[in-house]
Order: C-alpha cells, then structure tokens, then sequence
C-alpha cells in the first residue's frame, strides 16, 4: 500500500472550504489504512497553502507553483497529477467535489484508466478498499460503491465531512516542476468575474428558502431578512424561480443546486420530490407552511403549521433578541 | 463545421424507484418513464442555436443506450437536430464513465467534420458529470465544462464563459472543442409541431460495436467502479415535530428552543 493523496483546492491565497473538507476527510481514511496523507498543492504564489496544508493534517505535499497553475486550468493541472500519480500510486485520491474538483477526477481517471466514485457523503474503509456512500437518481436511492483500480478516486459532496482543523503540524513541502507550457495550452482566461461575497449556497451552513407560497418578488423579503438576522444563504423552489420573483442562482433540488446544509428553513415549498431530491441531505430541516399536509412535513424535523407571513418576521425579531 | 449533442435517456423527474435485490426500477404514474436528461435539454438547445447562430452546418443528436433511448433522439430531431444517431450494443450494457467515453469518442471520430460536441453537465441518473472531460481526452480535445455563454465562434477559435462556484469566468479556446453547458446558458424550446411529424418519420439509424473502432474496454466488465449495492434510503427516524403555541411568538420561541439545543445556529 501507499499514502493517501488529498487535492489541496485554493485560490486567492487560502485553502476553500471543499479543499479544507477533503484534508479532514482523506485524513481519516489515511489513518484507517494506516498511511501517510500527501496534499496536493498546485497553483501560483502557493507557499503559504503548502504551509497551511500541513497545519490541517498532511504529513507530505507535493507542490508546484508555476505561473501556468493560476487559473486551476485542467490542461495545467491534469497532464502534471497524472505524471505524479503514475510516478507514485497513491493508494487513494480524495477531492472536494466542487465543478473544478470534478473536472480534475474526469481528467486523470480517464488517462489512468481508472475508475471514480463522486459525490460522496460518507466514506468508510474495509480492509484496502475505500467505500463511498453516495446519492443517486437524484438522491432518490443511496449506493455503496468504490473503484477497483491502483488508485481509489473519490470527489466528496461540498458539506458532507466537517473542515480539518489545525494541528500544528509543519513540513517542507516537495517542490515539483510543471509539465505543461503556457504555449502548449490552447485555453486562455480572458475575464473573471468575482461574486462578490454573498454567502454561496453551496457553502453556507443556513439556509432559508422560500417558494411559490411567498406569493411574489415582495414576499423575499420576510426571508432575506431573517436570511440576514442568520448570516444565511437565500434558496428557493424552482415554482418562485419560473414565476420569476428570484434569480436562478437561488434554486434548490434536482435541476438546481444540491446543498446540504446544518439548517435548511423551507417556507411556502410544498416539498415536490424534485425540491427534496436537492435538500434531504440537510441535517435539521424546518418546515414554515400553512398546511400541515404537506408533503414538507414528512421531511422536516421541526414544523410550524401557519402563515409565513406572521411566522417569519417573529422568528426574525426571535433570533435578533438570542443572538 | 458541425456539431454534435451527447444527450442521454434517463428516468424521468418524478420517477417512482424500486430496488429489488439490487435490481433499481422505475415507474411514474405520468406515463413517460424516461425523458431526455433535463440537464441536456441545454445542451440539445445550444447545439440548435450553434447552428442558427455560429454557421454549423448541421445539428446532431448522439446516444449511446438501449433501443428504446430512440424516443429521446426522437425528442432531439422534433426539437430541431438534424439527425440523431442511436449507439447500442449489447456489449456496452453496464459501461461506467469511462466506457461510456470511449464509446461516444468512437462514434464522435465517425462523424466527419464534428467540431463542436456539446454535452449536458451531469445525468440525474448517475449524477457524475464525468463523461465530458472523459471524452475529450480520449478525442484528445480540449474540454471546457459549465459553460453559460458560447460568445463567439470565429475561425478556429472559441470565446466561452463559464458559470464557477466563484464566479463567471470567460476562456478562448480552439476548436474542435467538447463543452458542457449549464442551465443559464438558454431556454429550451419546445418541440414543433412540424418538429414532432418529422421526427415520428424519421428512422434513426443505429451504430454498433462493429460499426466503431472502439480503443479500449466497454460494458460492465471493463467497469472500474462497482455500484451494485444500491438501497432505497433508510426512512428518517423518528417523524416531524409540529411545534404548538397559542400565538405565533410562542411557536418560534419554542422552535428557536429546539434549534439551539440541535447545536445548528
Ligand atoms: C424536470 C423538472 C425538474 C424540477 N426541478 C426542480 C428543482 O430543482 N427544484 C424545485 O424546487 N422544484 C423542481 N421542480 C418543480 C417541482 O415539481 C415543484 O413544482 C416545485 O418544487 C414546487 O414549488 P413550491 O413548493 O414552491 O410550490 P407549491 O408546490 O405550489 O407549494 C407552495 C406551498 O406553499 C404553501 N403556502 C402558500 N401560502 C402560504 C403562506 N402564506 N404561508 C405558509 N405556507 C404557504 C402551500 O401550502 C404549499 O404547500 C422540477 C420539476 C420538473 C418537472
Ligand atoms: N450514454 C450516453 N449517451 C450520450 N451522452 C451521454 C451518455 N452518458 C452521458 N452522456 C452525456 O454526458 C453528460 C454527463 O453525464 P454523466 O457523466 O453520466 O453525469 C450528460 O449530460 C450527457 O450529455
């Protein structure tokens, strides 16, 4: 056997919350196989991201900073993690599943020949072999699966594991050259265009949803508020994005975003098993509808059987008194 | 120039699941079973306007899957495409991503003058969103995923924005070049009617192993990933508590009790 590698996702000088999940993850399948943790460090000025790769957990890194690794593009990235990866054999590869992390699992199993599980939401080891429970026919049913090539690759649900912490662990990290030069790859990045630092709902712990009950545009704002009062991301169903009262961006379930959040408060939504296919991995779900058959309520863990209209701004003034 | 649209059949949205010792099946009491991915709905769309708007030659439809996905590419042609060609083989049946790619990559080198190749992001099905980048390398061309703009095709050259969890990100690339498109990049339109008499004409011609030069292995042997333990979800235990109060301010003190206590805010 050999160690366990973990992508080390970062931009702008920090380790993102997906990269942060990973490292906690593939740690503890590194200490099941009893193996080292190798991160993974790619990008641009990347000296402070080694640093802080061991700080959370790895015992190695191989790094490389090169100019060509800046925009995480997989024409960089992939050509050099294939190289090292044939080079080294990682007996596992753990990587947050975000739409970069993916496009980098496609890329080197497909040159490896190897398989990939995604999505997963929980990981376990039996004897060498890491299995992955994982969400499919859009959550609807659960498998257990793994692959059975050299390599174990597996991209993890944004949320799904907690963040490594520190542990004041430090190392020198193992400098390695790129593979690729900038005129060997035809993609360029001409433009980027930042979010901004709304909370992402992919990334944020709360989340408060609304749907076709709140009625229109104006009937947000009750959610955004207490959204607000929570430091929440706003979601909702895919009847209050079609009737065009909030940006897709917001939507929640199987044609829209899958988030699995700490808190998820779904008010007005009825509970369409295309909602729920988006939102059932949340860990408390609380239930704002005025009636209580709805089918919400089998989901949810807590319930308020009333108008959204009176329960939102009371829960507001409630946790702006508590908080 | 032409270009190609990877579109594959899966179950429909509210589809019904059952496992029955490992075998999944599915029912849906709308009587449509199996639609065209909702994901490459997008796709299909893109590669219409491609044509409309950026000079293609010609639309077309690609699937790799059992006969009856015909009812997906016939969806395809009554939306707009040109053609649509059926790969199925018995020999693909179980493939996972990776045979998946190697399979469309043949049939996409079949197809002379294919230049741009648009698939969906992901197939609610599998949900790995994996086959794109998977089969452009094994085209050897260059992949650009969650695309939500195709700005311009001139030349050789392509202008795309993308839709990151970040931000929107704008790349030039050169073609031939495999995307995968999200849902901001269009609004799909219906089939018409004259759409819909063309395709129930139409025969779709199918593609088998033998008609491919496939490098590599397909089917549920060559798989490298093992799903067969699928299961139903365990039901949440426990059911939903419906918290009670006399007035409102009374139900969400009491919930706010609840929620600090499950240690979530
Ligand atoms: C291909 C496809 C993909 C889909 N993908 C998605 C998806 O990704 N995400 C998604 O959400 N849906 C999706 N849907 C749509 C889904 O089937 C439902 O139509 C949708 O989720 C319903 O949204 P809703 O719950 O807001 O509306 P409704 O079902 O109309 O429910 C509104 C609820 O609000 C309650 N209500 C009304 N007024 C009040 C009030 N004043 N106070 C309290 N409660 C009130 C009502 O009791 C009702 O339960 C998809 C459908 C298809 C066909
Ligand atoms: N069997 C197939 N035939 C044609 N296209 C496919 C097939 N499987 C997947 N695709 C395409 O690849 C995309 C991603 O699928 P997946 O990697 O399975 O999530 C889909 O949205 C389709 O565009």
């Amino acid at each position: 056997m050999s160690a366990v590698w973990v992508w080390v996702e970062n931009r702008g000088g920090e380790i993102i919350a997906v990269g942060k999940e990973a490292i906690g993850a593939a740690r503890m399948v590194a200490d099941e196989l009893g193996e080292d943790l190798v991160g993974i460090v790619f990008g641009h000025n990347v000296a402070g991201i080694a640093t802080a790769a061991f700080d959370l957990g790895c015992d190695e890194v191989i790094g490389c900073d090169d100019e060509t690794l800046d925009k995480s593009r997989i024409e960089a990235v992939g050509p050099l993690l294939v190289a090292q990866i044939q080079e080294h054999e990682p007996a596992a590869f753990i990587i947050g599943g975000s739409t970069r992390g993916r496009d980098v699992a496609a890329w080197v199993a497909a040159d490896l020949d190897l398989g990939v599980v995604t999505d997963a939401v929980a990981l376990e080891v039996d004897g060498d072999v890491v299995k992955a429970t994982r969400p499919v026919y859009a959550g609807k049913l659960l498998a257990t699966a793994f692959t059975k090539g050299s390599t174990q690759i597996v991209t993890l649900r944004s949320r799904a594991f907690p963040q490594a912490e520190s542990t004041g662990n430090s190392g020198s990290a193992d400098w390695i050259d790129a593979v690729v030069d900038e005129d060997d790859i035809p993609t360029k990045v001409v433009g980027f265009e930042g979010k901004g630092n709304t909370v992402s709902l992919t990334d944020a712990s709360i989340i408060v949803s609304g749907g076709r009950g709140v009625g229109g545009p104006e009937g947000f704002e009750p959610v955004r508020e207490l959204a607000g009062v929570l430091g929440a991301a706003v979601g909702a169903s895919r009847a209050a994005v079609d009737a065009g009262w909030i940006p897709y961006d917001h939507q929640v379930g199987q044609t829209g975003k899958t988030v699995s959040p700490d808190l998820y408060i779904a008010n007005g939504i009825s509970g369409a098993i295309q909602h729920q296919a988006g939102m059932r991995t949340s860990k408390i779900i609380v239930a704002i509808n005025k009636d209580g058959e709805a089918p919400i309520f089998k989901l949810a863990h807590y319930g308020i059987v009333d108008d959204l209209f009176k329960v939102l701004p009371a829960l507001t003034a409630e946790f702006k008194k508590r908080l | 120039m032409k270009v190609v649209v990877c579109t594959k059949q899966t179950p429909s949205t509210t589809a019904v699941f059952s496992v029955n010792n490992g075998a999944v099946s599915w029912e849906d009491s709308g009587g449509k079973p199996n639609v065209v991915n909702p994901w490459d709905e997008y796709a299909v769309e893109e590669a219409i306007r491609v044509k409309e708007n950026h000079g293609a030659s010609q639309a077309i439809a690609l699937t790799m899957g059992t006969p009856d996905s015909q009812e997906a590419l016939k969806t395809c042609l009554a939306m707009g495409c040109d053609e649509a060609i059926l790969v199925s083989d018995p020999s693909f049946a179980g493939s996972d991503t990776l045979g998946t790619a190697r399979i469309l990559a043949a049939a996409l080198e079949k197809i002379d003058g294919a230049k741009v190749v648009i698939f969906g992001k992901q197939a609610i099905d599998g949900d790995t969103g994996l086959t794109p980048v998977q089969v452009a390398r094994k085209l050897g061309w260059t992949p650009v995923t969650y695309v939500s703009a195709i700005k311009e095709i001139k030349g050789h050259t392509i202008t795309l924005e993308r839709l990151l969890e970040d931000g929107k990100e704008t790349v030039t690339t050169d073609l031939p070049v495999v995307i995968s498109v999200v849902k901001e990049i269009n609004e799909p339109r219906y089939p018409s009617f004259m759409g819909i008499r063309k395709a129930n004409r139409a025969t779709i011609p199918t593609w088998s192993a033998a008609d491919l030069n496939i490098s590599g292995g397909v089917g549920a042997g060559a798989s490298q990933a093992d799903w067969s333990h699928v299961y139903a979800i365990p039901a949440r235990e426990g059911s939903v508590e419906i918290i009670e109060g006399d007035s409102v301010e009374e139900k969400v003190a009491a919930l706010v009790d609840k929620l600090f206590e499950e240690k979530v805010i």
